[in-house]
């Protein structure tokens, strides 16, 4: 059997699976880990995106828990699914989620944002081991998803290509220009992410420049499109359930738009003013730890 | 009734020749060494913009049409595309327009293919003033704009013969390039010469004892045309074509300009951040005191019309050269 049949048996095994009550809680586990390892990350710096990777810890974990096919030891394998972070300022959550997945040590995180760090606060693939992309200039991940599901297509690959991105992006000309460009193709290998916490830089979503009717947008684009809520497990494993399904080497793309939560799971941060850039008092860092573990512990006991 | 006709006008083109008449040239040098290239080096793919027929990239789509991606007529997603299909291992050749891919994408090839250094291959048609549509089409600061990326390797080639031998060595070449194209029928000059294109070199074409020309581009094909018409006027000027930007050959450069020959630049390209203050920062650099004379587009936004009257009134025709380098000599 070769690597692209037995790519398409998993496919279809992963089709059949159900969002079981085990799956979900082990990717929940996965997800409160990376939440975990943000809040370290974030108190070695005193500030930063900490409020947008709690949000989006659940799709992270999804992705790197539960989707992904990957080789820890071997980022750079060729079969691998790829997954590009458009968002290079969520790297704090994409470094989480690396060293959840085994491709980084945890030790590691502690150098995050740091002089000489493999973990730079914008993310870089020329920095990190199992970062794809250089994001950061925001719009450009959806176009390079394109090449790269392009030419895995053309070379017979059955490797998968998500990308994350984010509400903001939606401003992004390019974004759009891609979005066209993926359902021309018809890249039926690639799916994207939109992580919509309905914040920017300077300020809400809809007050910067309105992006909704979102739902509508890409399906006009000529995606086959899902709307969940990106903090609900179960919800966005059926989502991954369903864009796998109809996933194929030709067909339509997918995207599956996230409606999350800045600061997710920690109620101190979910109930502070929303900033792009969070701002922590030192004091704070034990409380948003000792509430996420409570939350969790209340959530998984129940 | 008056039977006089009214005088025929001298009208632009968007893509004008640039051959003189009875020139010898060569049909679409670039599609052709990329389908040739194409044969010997499976991971070549091609794509555009929306201009696949205006760059030469139909014949390349033609012959591999499973190999070629239309990104239509959007310009970031042609580059971010280009630099995913890299990250594949394949070799891209994407090709637009230059004034598209200098102005209009220059983020995505900086941080998607430059900063990883992937071997994305841009190739810019109507590169400088080789269209009379006036400032929306002339790129004539591309290189200005394109100098300061790092990893990107930059080639102004002169003629049929510089691309067709420049294609596949970009090919085979690790990082990004820009490639400024001519295309259609494309004068076929350099085979009069001990020539042939080394990525990053620059070459003597021809010995003189009075003046020594630095050229680039299709400036090179009017610098040797100079060089024959001074001879008349017992001037005898030697030609030196860089068609590598960058990096570019400071050595062999520096060697001819280190003399008491009067130095002139030649290039399709705003005096402003091109060859002219490539060779000038490589004099300073080196502690060279010597002048050195530009033939270059002014900076400024250049006027619509034909390409012979914009080449005259800029200077770039062999005549304006010729009495140029006459009226420095004294």
């Amino acid at each position: 059997m070769t690597t692209t049949e037995e790519a398409h048996m998993t496919r279809t095994e992963e089709t059949m699976a159900n969002t079981s009550t085990q799956r979900v809680a082990s990717v929940s586990a996965a997800a409160y880990r990376i939440r975990h390892h943000a809040l370290t990350m974030g108190e070695v710096q005193g500030q930063g995106y900490v409020g947008q990777a709690l949000g989006a810890a659940d799709m992270l974990a999804a992705v790197y828990a539960d989707q992904l096919r990957f080789r820890a030891d071997d980022p750079e394998w060729a079969e691998r699914d790829r997954f590009l972070l458009s968002t290079g300022h969520y790297a704090i959550g994409h470094y989480a989620a690396l060293a959840e997945a085994g491709v980084i040590p945890v030790e590691e995180l502690d150098t995050y944002g740091s002089d000489d760090s493999r973990l730079p606060m914008s993310g870089m693939s020329t920095y990190t081991p199992g970062m794809e992309i250089s994001g950061g200039s925001l719009g450009h991940g959806l176009s390079i998803a394109v090449g790269i599901a392009l030419g895995l297509r053309h070379q017979g690959s059955a490797a998968r290509v998500y990308n994350f991105l984010s509400d903001g992006e939606l401003d992004e000309g390019s974004t759009w220009e891609a979005a066209m460009g993926a359902h021309h193709h018809q890249l039926g290998n690639l799916t994207a992410m939109v992580d919509i916490n309905a914040l920017q830089a300077d300020g809400k979503t809809d007050t910067v420049l309105r992006t909704e009717p979102v739902t509508e947008k890409w399906e006009a684009f000529g995606w086959y499109t899902q709307r969940v809520d990106g903090n609900d497990m179960a919800a966005l494993l059926t989502a991954f359930d369903n864009a796998a399904a109809q996933a194929a080497l030709t067909g339509r793309p997918s995207v599956i738009l996230c409606d999350t939560k800045v600061g997710r799971g920690v109620p101190l941060l979910e109930d502070r003013e929303k900033a792009h850039f969070m701002r922590i008092e030192e004091h704070e860092w034990q409380t948003c730890r000792e509430q996420l573990t409570a939350g969790y512990e209340e959530r998984t006991s129940s | 009734m008056s039977t006089t006709a009214a005088p025929k006008l001298k009208t632009s083109a968007m893509i004008a020749s640039f051959a003189d008449p009875g020139q010898k040239t060569a049909s679409a040098p670039f599609g052709h060494a990329l389908v040739k290239a194409a044969q010997e080096n499976e991971k070549i793919v091609g794509l555009t913009a929306d201009l696949g027929k205006y760059t030469d990239m139909h014949i390349f789509a033609q012959a591999y049409p499973e190999r070629f991606f239309q990104m239509g007529m959007a310009e970031q997603l042609l580059f971010g595309a280009a630099a995913g299909l890299a990250e594949t291992g394949l070799v891209p050749f994407a090709s637009t327009y230059s004034v598209f891919a200098a102005r209009r994408a220059y983020d995505f090839l900086c941080l998607d293919a430059a900063e990883p250094n992937l071997n994305v291959n841009i190739v810019g048609g109507l590169p400088g003033l080789t269209t009379g549509y006036g400032p929306s089409h002339q790129a004539t600061e591309d290189m200005a704009i394109f100098r300061g990326m790092p990893n990107l390797t930059i080639v102004d080639p002169c003629d049929s013969l510089d691309i067709e031998q420049a294609v596949p060595q970009l090919a085979a070449s690790p990082g990004p390039s820009y490639l400024r194209l001519l295309r259609g029928n494309v004068p076929t000059v350099l085979d009069e010469y001990d020539y042939s294109f080394e990525l990053g070199k620059a070459k003597v074409l021809r010995g003189g004892a009075d003046v020594v020309f630095i050229s680039s581009g299709l400036m090179t094909m009017r610098a040797l045309q100079a060089a024959e018409a001074l001879a008349a006027h017992h001037v005898d000027v030697a030609v030196v074509h860089a068609p590598t930007i960058k990096p570019f050959d400071a050595a062999t450069v520096l060697a001819e300009l280190n003399t008491d020959r009067l130095a002139v630049t030649l290039e399709n390209h705003s005096v402003v951040g091109g060859l002219f203050e490539t060779v000038a920062s490589a004099v300073v650099t080196a502690g060279l005191g010597k002048r050195v004379v530009p033939v270059a587009l002014p900076d400024q936004f250049l006027d619509a019309g034909a390409l012979p009257t914009l080449h005259d009134r800029y200077g770039l025709t062999v005549q304006k050269i010729v009495a140029k380098v006459l009226a420095e000599l004294g």
